[in-house]
């Protein structure tokens, strides 16, 4: 089954015609994914690598059946873009801009609560079930169909897990970048909830950094559910000083159980294979299975 | 980005909140030209530097003599102020900000955070007030009362009684402290604010609140809106490199340790000073040439971490994606050719473009040692850095 995308997903671009939606939109689509059009307003009517281009996010919505949306627009109007998709009863936003101002976010966090819709980011990598359908600005050739379901905050640390789990010889279900933004859409709980319910998905990945306390409720969830497929975890920024912002804007250590330590702590007590060292994702992923 | 308290005062007052009379001086001579401008027999001079933590360190000094103005300003610019905020190298005072005294009968605190994990604005009140809050929210926290303002909804009327009750204010200031919290919630929104901490917000002798000190701290991805905030920014606040890596487009941090890190992505970044740190090196910087690194940032990303004396060797570790590996690999070239001080370069690439990079670093016979295992790396710049 995989989760959120699969080789039926149809996909629109808001963004399309700008530099990094039609870069990201032809690597999508030489992937295989179903892109079936995209929204630039004002270039309604036209047509950008080969598909329609519309007005806004409701006509290619009902013109062309899509189910899912990836953003490419610049910060100051990405909030207004992931409203429109919402607006539209997109099930499925991925918005991989980095730099929406927080109070924007405040305000699509609670649209989202009273929708449908799910959101993938912002400011981050996209989602991807290799082989189906490639949503976002990963690179495809160092994923391979498989049975690990990835989930992380951190863009190429989750390449970096992916390529680790495809040199050994494995694969991932799916893999969910969520994004590295204090406010964002689906988290942790949400992910690795849907990839506990998949048929295809034998234990999860999860990556997480310094900052805030996503990982911790993540780590209490995956105990309730009784550990019932194995999770492995990570947690950046060890060596990180207190107090300052480590490129993410979400990564910031302000005191508490905040730190990677002590989240690894956490994650250990309940249940979750913590890797000591990034550069061993893949091969704890391997005894882990191993060891089932 | 946070900004100085004068700054702040500035931003406050027009949005029609009491702040003292005040003028900023840079040296000892408009110094005593401030309080002559501000007339009265008692000034207060303060050190405007992005910390917290003055009054302790000697940042504020009360002056009631004339006389003396002059011999105080002239001890306090120059200074290296240290905090417990600033860390033992501490600040250099550049600047003072010279105030009117004011009565005070009683001193508050008040400030305003974005809660993140909540998707609120939380408004926070003590009668506490001039004194470290944490300590306050440690040794008693029911003095500390939250109020969570949903900005999709915006403040009411409750939420300043809330505070206002919980604190225990007066009756004939509940109409002054409601301006001073619709102000600061006015502000905060406008402004894209991540937080503005007013500590004290005092109680004069008359019976007026006044904002005695502030601190704010403004959403760096909303400063295209203001560009009144983005002017304020003083850049003299920051080491210079991570100002030179900024403009850049690169995200620099400067550590403590002597191996210089160049990584594509925050995480990896991160993760990356980790394994350094796990095989016991110790990383000079945190630095993410970003997803859209090309030659060109490569090449400077090299001059900024090779101008750090303490590193002795460079480690770059780069998971293409987005990013190409060739590119990186054509900065690094370009660079080492520039460069006077020749550092132990070792390189992790892999992924797009990876074998096309490594053939070009052969090609141009500058020593790299290149390998696409990532724990090998680690320990191959671990021991050039010994």
């Amino acid at each position: 089954m995989s989760i959120l995308v699969n080789k039926n997903t149809k996909v629109i671009c808001q963004g399309f015609t700008g530099q990094q939606g039609t870069f990201h939109s032809e690597q999508s689509m030489a992937y295989g994914t179903k892109m079936v059009g995209g929204v630039t307003p004002g270039k309604g009517g036209t047509t950008h690598l080969g598909l329609p281009v519309f007005n806004t996010v409701g006509e290619a919505v009902k013109k062309t059946g899509a189910s899912a949306s990836v953003i490419y627009v610049p910060p100051a109007f990405a909030a207004d873009a992931i409203l429109e998709a919402i607006d539209a009863k997109v099930e499925l936003v991925v918005c991989i801009t980095e730099g929406i101002p927080v109070l924007d976010m405040l305000k699509v966090k609670k649209a989202i609560r009273n929708s449908k819709t799910k959101l993938v980011g912002p400011n981050c990598p996209g989602v991807i079930t290799p082989e189906e359908c490639k949503i976002g600005i990963m690179p495809g050739f160092i994923h391979r169909k498989g049975r690990i379901g990835i989930v992380s905050r951190s863009g190429t640390l989750t390449y970096e897990a992916a390529n680790q789990i495809t040199k050994i010889g494995m694969g991932q279900s799916t893999c969910v970048g969520i994004g590295g933004d204090p406010l964002g859409g689906m988290n942790f709980v949400d992910v690795i909830s849907m990839f506990m319910e998949d048929d295809e998905t034998d234990a999860i990945v999860m990556i997480g950094e310094i900052g805030g306390r996503a990982e911790i409720d993540a780590a209490e969830f995956v105990k309730s559910t009784g550990n019932k497929k194995p999770v492995i975890g990570f947690i950046a920024g060890k060596t990180a000083p207190h107090g300052k912002r480590m490129g993410h804007a979400g990564a910031i250590v302000s005191g508490g159980d905040d730190t990677a330590a002590a989240k690894m702590e956490i994650m250990a007590s309940n249940g979750i294979v913590v890797a000591e060292s990034p550069a061993l994702l893949g091969k704890t992923v391997a005894a882990v299975l191993g060891s089932n | 980005m946070n900004i100085h308290e004068y700054q702040a005062k500035a931003i406050l007052s027009h949005y029609g909140l009491n702040v003292p009379r005040g003028f900023l001086a840079n040296t000892i001579e408009e110094t005593v030209a401030a309080t002559e401008k501000l007339g009265g027999n008692a000034w207060v001079l303060k050190a405007q530097v992005h910390a917290g933590g003055r009054g302790k360190a000697g940042g504020i000094k009360l002056v009631r003599d004339k006389a003396q103005i002059a011999q105080v300003a002239g001890e306090m610019i120059g200074m290296i102020l240290k905090t417990k905020q600033t860390g033992e190298e501490g600040k250099l005072v550049r600047k003072l900000y010279i105030e009117e005294t004011k009565n005070i009968k009683r001193e508050l605190y008040l400030s305003l955070v974005l809660d993140r994990a909540n998707a609120v604005v939380s408004i926070i009140a003590s009668a506490e007030g001039g004194m470290d809050i944490e300590e306050v929210a440690e040794s008693k926290p029911d003095k500390i009362i939250t109020t969570s303002v949903d900005p999709t909804i915006g403040l009411f009327d409750f939420h300043i009684r809330n505070l206002a009750y919980g604190i225990g204010l007066e009756r004939d200031l509940m109409q002054k402290f409601a301006s001073v919290v619709r102000g600061l919630y006015n502000m905060f929104i406008e402004k894209n604010a991540n937080q503005i901490e007013i500590n004290p917000l005092i109680v004069t002798a008359e019976n007026d609140l006044y904002i005695l000190d502030a601190k704010c701290d403004f959403d760096d991805n909303a400063l295209f809106k203001h560009k009144d905030i983005a002017a304020m920014e003083d850049e003299t606040e920051s080491s210079p490199l991570e100002v030179e890596a900024g403009k850049a487009g690169l995200n620099y941090v400067k550590m403590t340790g002597n191996i210089a890190c160049m990584v594509n992505g925050a995480g990896l970044a991160m993760a990356t000073m980790d394994l350094i740190n796990l095989h016991g090196g110790t990383p000079a910087n945190f630095l993410d040439v970003g997803g859209t690194a090309d030659a060109e940032r490569v090449r400077k990303a090299m001059h900024i971490i090779a101008s750090d004396p303490d590193v002795k060797g460079v480690f770059i570790n780069i998971m293409g994606g987005i990013v190409r590996c060739d590119l990186i690999a054509q900065g690094v070239i370009d660079a080492s050719k520039e460069l006077t001080r020749q550092l132990p370069v070792v390189l992790r690439m892999d992924g797009t473009n990876a074998e096309k990079a490594d053939a070009m670093l052969k090609e141009s016979g500058v020593k790299f040692f290149a390998t696409n295992d990532l724990e090998e790396a680690v320990k191959q710049v671990i021991k050039f850095s010994l």
